[in-house]
């Protein structure tokens, strides 16, 4: 089915960064200008997915050149869900950056780049071409280059060059890949490259591109051997931008695994261990870094490390229930994680530190707020109501299913120490006293009631997207089953770009 | 002229592991700009070298068909030297910039403990 509104969560950010650039300098302007624009990328991201589940899987061809040889965007549902769940995320980090980013990094066109930023998420998420993932990938990461280093504290200088060296590494390794990829296939559609790949004969060199791609994506997503860049930088940037890249950056290089080895390599044996060995271990590292840190952010971070082993696991499996964890871990990741960032801006609004040392009595001081954040936590850990609960349910049942003994211990490990940090936090943070010898600066209780709110009211929309998720388990269970089928069985999405096959 | 190509590539991939794995920024700036070279080069090797003949040719010449140029992998070039050069001006800008503060070209004293402004 041909439709040409799939690309409008692209333009409508592009447009919003746009208008931005035009009132460069009126910051108040363009606050509304983004709280504007990010609501109505929502209200399009909505409307594409419902279309998606009516109508089976929209494409569009760019320019009308027939689809082996054009660009092509495929909206199927992994990737409508995918643009659904960023924007509403893309909607709470631009209401929290009106309070929350200071009003020079907005002259500096904070606003625009952060527009430009979700627009790269969103078409990445749409595309069917290889090549042109390749470009929407460089969008993100000059995008977050610039959120990054805007500001120019010292810190937040040395931690991008370590993000800059290994993002431009990554694009490199992934170029590689698709260069080869072309000069064995001839093709860069997608879908017109998983037909192809089955009729190579030499299939060891397929195997070796894929690591190509598993390299790129892997120093993306921060898997085992590769995360180092991540906690050395991720701490640096206002909690704002840290909410963007905690939440969503990460997420998208599991997004390119899932689809490049579902539809183009379709993971061997090797792959697949490779791909369990990884996950077990980048739980580890993770949840041990998650436990020496007594910063927030810090700790964050790797927590961050430690889930996306969760996923990774999920896709080393490569069954449909193991696909469904993953991709239902991805939904509820992207939520909470960057919910996550924006409590620790929070945090730092109200006390001025993100040291837990120097941290306490946020519950004495603001208890709804901090029942309102327990909400999150908990969520963070999986209490059965709540949206981390329910992948977790179909990674263990799959890894038990296939004895992934040491998967499942990794799982068991990696949901224990987030349970232990998680639990640790809250009493240093929320219950204890504050210790005596601290000045606390508070800046949050002094503000105007509206620009609270603004702070407030992104955590509580993330929070209750959460709630909804999990309450609404058996929507979103079928919703995951569908998404799980489509990746394992991938004809539905080859014929949907290039025709029914004779 | 394969040959060639090939050895180019090498040397270029070589050369750019081995200066990115070097503790000083400028030679980690030198470093992915030969990595990123080596993969246009590589594209533009695989994409097949063919000498003197058309990338563009009429629907009715299609005997012609195994002897035209593949169009394609000069389109690729390209768009990576854009997106490149505009990460390779971002990348030194930064670098400059860290070290004008830090007043070191060596990563390993890209190190200052936490400080508490954001």
């Amino acid at each position: 089915m041909i439709d040409n509104h799939i690309l409008g969560p692209v333009f409508i950010h592009l447009f919003t960064a746009i208008l931005q650039l035009i009132a460069w300098r009126k910051t108040v302007t363009q606050r509304y200008i983004s709280g504007i624009g990010s609501f109505l990328g929502v209200l399009v991201a909505i409307r594409l997915l419902s279309k998606v589940q009516d109508q089976g899987i929209l494409t569009m061809n760019a320019s009308n050149w027939e689809s082996p040889f054009g660009i092509v965007f495929v909206a199927d549902l992994l990737s409508s869900t995918l643009v659904l769940i960023t924007s509403l995320a893309g909607l709470a980090v631009s209401l929290f950056s009106s309070t929350g980013i200071n009003r020079q990094r907005m002259l500096y066109g904070y606003f625009p780049i952060f527009h430009f930023l979700v627009m790269g998420l969103n078409g990445a998420f749409l595309t069917g071409d290889i090549f042109n993932l390749y470009v929407w990938f460089e969008v993100i990461i000059i995008s977050s280059f610039v959120l990054m280093t805007l500001g120019g504290r010292k810190t937040q200088l040395e931690g991008a060059v370590k993000y800059m060296a290994l993002n431009i590494l990554a694009s490199t390794f992934f170029l590689t890949g698709i260069g080869i990829l072309y000069g064995i296939t001839g093709s860069l559609n997608m879908a017109d490259l998983s037909q192809k790949i089955k009729l190579v004969n030499n299939q060891f060199l397929i195997g070796i591109t894929s690591m190509f791609f598993l390299l790129g994506f892997g120093i993306k997503s921060a898997v085992f051997p590769l995360y180092y860049w991540l906690p050395s930088s991720y701490h640096t940037p206002p909690s704002a931008v840290a909410a963007t890249f905690g939440g969503l950056l990460t997420k998208v290089g599991i997004y390119a695994m899932l689809r490049v080895f579902s539809l183009i390599f379709i993971p061997d044996e090797f792959t697949r261990n490779l791909l369990m060995i990884l996950a077990v271990l980048t739980i580890v590292t993770g949840s041990l870094g998650a436990l020496i840190k007594l910063n927030i952010r810090r700790l964050f971070s790797y927590l961050i490390v430690c889930h996306i082993g969760f996923m990774i696991g999920g896709i080393g499996m490569f069954t449909k229930v193991a696909l469904m964890g993953t991709v239902f871990y991805l939904f509820h990741d992207i939520l909470v994680k960057t919910n996550m960032f924006l409590i620790a801006g929070l945090i730092r609004q109200m006390r001025g530190t993100m040291d837990m040392k120097s941290l306490g009595g946020i519950y004495a001081q603001y208890p709804k707020i901090s029942l309102l954040i327990a909400l999150v936590l908990f969520s963070l850990v999986g209490i059965p109501p709540l949206s981390g609960f329910w992948p977790k349910v179909f990674l263990f049942k799959e890894a038990f299913n296939i004895s992934e003994y040491a998967f499942v211990a990794a799982l068991v490990l990696g949901s224990f120490v987030t349970l232990f940090v998680i639990a640790r936090m809250w009493s240093e943070v929320f219950w204890k006293d504050v210790p005596s010898d601290v000045n606390i600066e508070d800046k949050y209780n002094p503000m105007p009631l509206a620009r609270r709110i603004l702070l407030v009211m992104p955590i509580a929309l993330l929070a209750i997207a959460t709630v909804f998720i999990g309450i609404n388990a058996e929507v979103v269970v079928k919703l995951v089953d569908q998404i799980a089928s489509q990746l394992v069985d991938t004809s539905s999405y080859v014929e949907a770009v290039l025709g029914k096959q004779n | 002229m394969e040959l060639l190509l090939i050895i180019l590539i090498g040397l270029l991939y070589g050369a750019g592991v081995y200066l990115i794995l070097r503790r000083s920024m400028v030679k980690l700036l030198l470093g992915i700009m030969f990595l990123g070279t080596g993969a246009n080069i590589l594209i533009f090797l695989l994409g097949g070298i063919t000498k003197g003949k058309p990338p563009v040719i009429d629907e009715a010449l299609k005997m012609f068909q195994d002897s035209y140029a593949d169009p394609i992998p000069q389109a690729l070039i390209l768009t990576a030297i854009v997106i490149s050069f505009a990460l390779t001006a971002f990348a030194i800008v930064l670098l400059k910039r860290v070290y004008a503060l830090v007043d070191s070209d060596d990563l390993d004293d890209l190190n200052t403990p936490e400080e508490e402004d954001i």
